[in-house]
């Protein structure tokens, strides 16, 4: 039974953990350029001067003292993100919908006084949210109004997209769809969907939710999820693509929101995505990363590899002898 | 290339701990189980002489080598004055005492400890045929004649040999030819020689020494040793008995006089024994200590012993994290903090496994409380974790406490977890909690408890403890195996569920 399940995921060209941490990322990703990634202050520096598109900054806090200039930065943003630097996996992200009278309300409906407000950004300044609990920086950026294509598909939040870039070309992708169980956070450890894009079309596939159930409807509003096309999906594989020069990783994971006035923006990087978008996807990474390894020895320019990557998966990911 | 040089260095480290692990085991006879104990044997001969006028004195005494189903591990010389010098090598071993004035009855010392070691049989030179014994005549026919006897009622050599030691025995005039008038063991002994030399088998005689408890004043017995063409077989020359018994302790493998005297009279051997128990492994460390000192400095069994205690526990550190390696990176389990069970396990050495788990369990309960209480307080980070590491300390005192007005005395070993881990696993569980909901982090809980309970298992046999401390050498294996696993790229097991619907499709 074991051996069966095994033999049938390798068939598959799954990616486990094991090969993601000792095939993947180590020989792919220089430690050298982690802290692009890790730390969301450098990577937005970064991106501004690769010319990638990201939610615009309001301003950042070092220290529990410079709080008291919270309310000049945001003073006339009626919504705002508050996002540790080194927070990993949404942890410590906290949307505020609007402000009004001294009080914040959240993405969860949640009303906060300056008290909690100080609170949780204290916290976030040293490290509970940070890998190794390390004192971190917490940003203020703009809140993404996000794109109504995903209105009726996703529970308060904002969904995003979670675009995988191999050696630069980007092999597979997920919409990260919000849930009444993840609490409007589009991650999939919370409880959130994830739903599979085709890399060619920019269509969703019948998304899975965490618990690895494959189903088309959103459990909270009910509506279908596969067959919608993602807007502005060429632009957002180019800015994926663009990624791999930024950060300089070989194995990379890509968050991108897409705002609807101002479309695609980078929302994060990731130098250890995770493996729930072959779930999403009913396709394994291996059998992707494969077909991509004999384009991968000659370079090319974000958009000849976006073009490769489209053209590939229209084939299936079946390299040259398919054709 | 990467792989090449990591699947040497896994070689080398194999090759280098089974190999000091098996010289231990094999050469120095390091037992593999605690439980092991060694027969051990102190035999004390006494060689004993007088001279009436003071002259020199010279006693050279044969001295036990290679005795079957014992190993010596220990010699002693009493000298008293003499001047000692061993002489010989091998079967012909021998200790020469002497001095220049000696005067008076004179005794002298030889102790040996031997254990008790059935498997070892050392193997003897195969003889070549014995040269039929020339003897003048009337003994020469007497001889031919006792040989044709045994020779006829014998089927093979074990029976010739059982058949010329009862013909020796007898009374008949041939026979006292040989023996005397009034025969004595060691004539008889001789004439069996004869006998079977004269039929051209290869025998001996030999003198060994019944073992029993406490006695005293023994004397060494002859034995015949027959090689049947293929193996020396013993016979008991009294009775013709064959087989030598387990008790038989051989001193010398000829029947020449254990002890020669020269210049004093009535000289006498006479043997004394005592019978202990010691740890097998005692035994075999004396043996590498006298055998191979240099390696057995470097021994932790040389530390002092509290010392060893804390390594016999230090020592299941590596196995430990071996352990996690494989349950987080093979099978799959998440746990808090990598080698958190590892040290929840150590605390179970202490509390037992089941009350280990409930009061684990009621801290890290109690303590989250009080963490989600405090979390309203709106307190910083580091005096938060202190809060909570003093409040987890007051929980312990508290349980220890109750428990001990209630009368189980488990509760007191709740001191021995580690408090600070504690305090930081309910941080962590409590921010896991909040961020990614109750099931995420109990699932790890649970996952630490699992890893925690496996480990325990593993630490707490005694085997594991014992082996590890007479042979740490083996944790160069268990590191092989750790780098092995670090190259390990296949699934987890966990993944196995986790990605079932993509295995789904490919039946």
């Amino acid at each position: 039974m074991i051996r069966r399940r095994w033999r049938a995921l390798q068939a598959a060209g799954v990616m486990g953990i094991n090969r993601r941490n000792a095939d993947y990322i180590m020989p792919l990703n220089p430690r050298r350029n982690f802290p692009i990634v890790d730390n969301k202050l450098l990577t937005k520096e970064r991106a501004i001067l690769h010319g990638v598109p990201v939610p615009e900054l309001y301003g950042h806090l070092s220290t529990p003292h410079e709080i008291r200039e919270l309310a000049g930065m945001i003073a006339d943003k009626p919504g705002f993100v508050v996002k540790p630097a080194h927070g990993s996996q949404g942890d410590g992200i906290l949307v505020v919908m609007e402000q009004r009278k001294g009080r914040y309300r959240t993405s969860g409906g949640r009303l906060l006084d300056a008290d909690d407000m100080e609170h949780h950004i204290t916290n976030a300044l040293s490290g509970q949210f940070s890998l190794g609990g390390l004192p971190d920086q917490v940003m203020l950026e703009y809140r993404v109004r996000f794109d109504p294509v995903f209105e009726e598909v996703s529970f308060q939040g904002v969904p995003d997209l979670r675009i995988i870039v191999y050696r630069g070309f980007p092999i597979m992708s997920m919409v990260r769809l919000p849930t009444r169980q993840s609490d409007g956070k589009a991650n999939l450890h919370q409880g959130a969907m994830g739903a599979g894009i085709d890399i060619a079309t920019g269509l969703t596939r019948p998304a899975v939710a965490a618990g690895n159930i494959v189903l088309d409807e959103h459990p909270d509003t009910g509506a279908r999820i596969s067959g919608r096309t993602i807007p502005h999906w060429k632009e957002a594989l180019h800015m994926a693509a663009r990624c791999y020069e930024l950060a300089g990783l070989g194995y990379l994971g890509v968050d991108i929101v897409l705002d609807a006035e101002r479309g695609p923006l980078l929302l994060e990087l990731n130098a250890r995505p995770g493996l729930n978008v072959q779930i999403a996807n009913g396709d394994g990474l291996r059998r992707r990363t494969e077909a991509f390894d004999p384009l991968a020895e000659r370079s090319h320019t974000p958009l000849e590899r976006v073009a490769l990557a489209r053209d590939l998966a229209r084939r299936g990911f079946r390299a040259d002898h398919a054709a | 290339m990467r792989l090449r040089h990591l699947l040497i260095l896994v070689l080398v480290l194999s090759v280098i701990g089974t190999g000091f692990f098996v010289f231990k085991w094999q050469v120095l006879g390091f037992p593999l189980s605690a439980d092991r104990d060694a027969d051990t044997w102190t035999v004390e001969a006494r060689v004993a002489f007088s001279r009436s006028t003071a002259g020199p004195v010279k006693a050279s005494f044969g001295l036990p080598t290679e005795p079957p189903g014992f190993r010596i591990f220990d010699e002693q010389f009493i000298s008293r004055g003499y001047g000692l010098a061993l002489e010989g090598e091998g079967e012909s071993r021998r200790a020469v005492w002497s001095l220049r004035r000696a005067r008076g009855e004179q005794a002298l010392y030889y102790r040996v400890t031997l254990f008790r070691d059935r498997g070892h049989q050392p193997e003897r030179p195969v003889p070549r045929f014995p040269p039929v014994p020339q003897l003048e005549e009337p003994r020469a026919s007497a001889l031919d004649e006792l040989v044709t006897r045994v020779r006829q009622e014998s089927a093979d050599i074990a029976t010739f040999a059982a058949g010329a030691i009862r013909v020796a025995q007898g009374t008949e005039g041939g026979v006292r030819l040989f023996t005397g008038a009034r025969p004595d063991a060691a004539a008889q002994a001789d004439l069996v020689i004869k006998i079977l030399h004269s039929a051209r088998i290869p025998a001996q005689v030999i003198q060994a020494l019944r073992l029993a408890d406490d006695r005293r004043d023994a004397e060494l017995e002859f034995w015949i040793m027959v090689h049947n063409g293929s193996e020396w077989v013993y016979f008991d020359p009294r009775d013709g008995r064959r087989g030598l018994p387990a008790n038989m302790l051989v001193w010398s493998w000829s029947g020449e006089p254990v002890l020669e005297v020269e210049g004093a009279r009535s000289p006498r051997a006479s043997f004394s024994m005592r019978y202990t128990i010691e740890d097998a492994l005692r035994v075999a460390e004396f043996r590498a200590q006298r055998d191979y000192p240099r390696i057995i400095d470097f021994s932790l069994l040389n530390l002092p012993l509290d010392t060893q205690s804390l390594y016999s526990i230090l020592l299941l550190v590596p196995l430990g994290a071996f352990l996690v390696v494989l349950l987080r990176n093979v099978v799959g389990i998440s746990t808090f903090g990598t080698f958190m069970p590892v040290l929840v396990a150590m605390a179970f050495r202490e509390t037992q496994l089941l009350n280990g788990i409930v009061l684990f369990v009621l801290i890290i309960a109690a303590g989250l409380s009080i963490r989600f209480y405090l979390e309203r307080l709106r307190l910083l980070l580091v005096p938060r974790l202190a809060a909570v590491l003093t409040v987890v300390v007051l929980l312990m005192a508290l349980v220890s406490i109750v428990t001990h007005r209630l009368g189980i005395e488990v509760g007191l070993s709740v001191a021995l977890f580690p408090m600070v881990i504690i305090a930081m696993t309910i941080e962590r569980m409590s921010i896991l909690w909040e961020e990614r909901g109750p099931a995420e982090a109990i699932k790890e809980g649970i996952g630490t408890l699992v890893a925690a309970a496996v480990i325990y298992l593993v630490m707490i046999m005694p085997a594991v403890r014992y082996f590890l401390l007479v042979f740490p050498e083996t944790l160069l294996v268990v590191l092989a195996a750790i780098l092995l696993l670090g190259r390990y790229t296949g699934y987890r097991l966990t993944e196995l569920l986790r990605f079932r619907a993509l295995a789904g499709g490919d039946k």
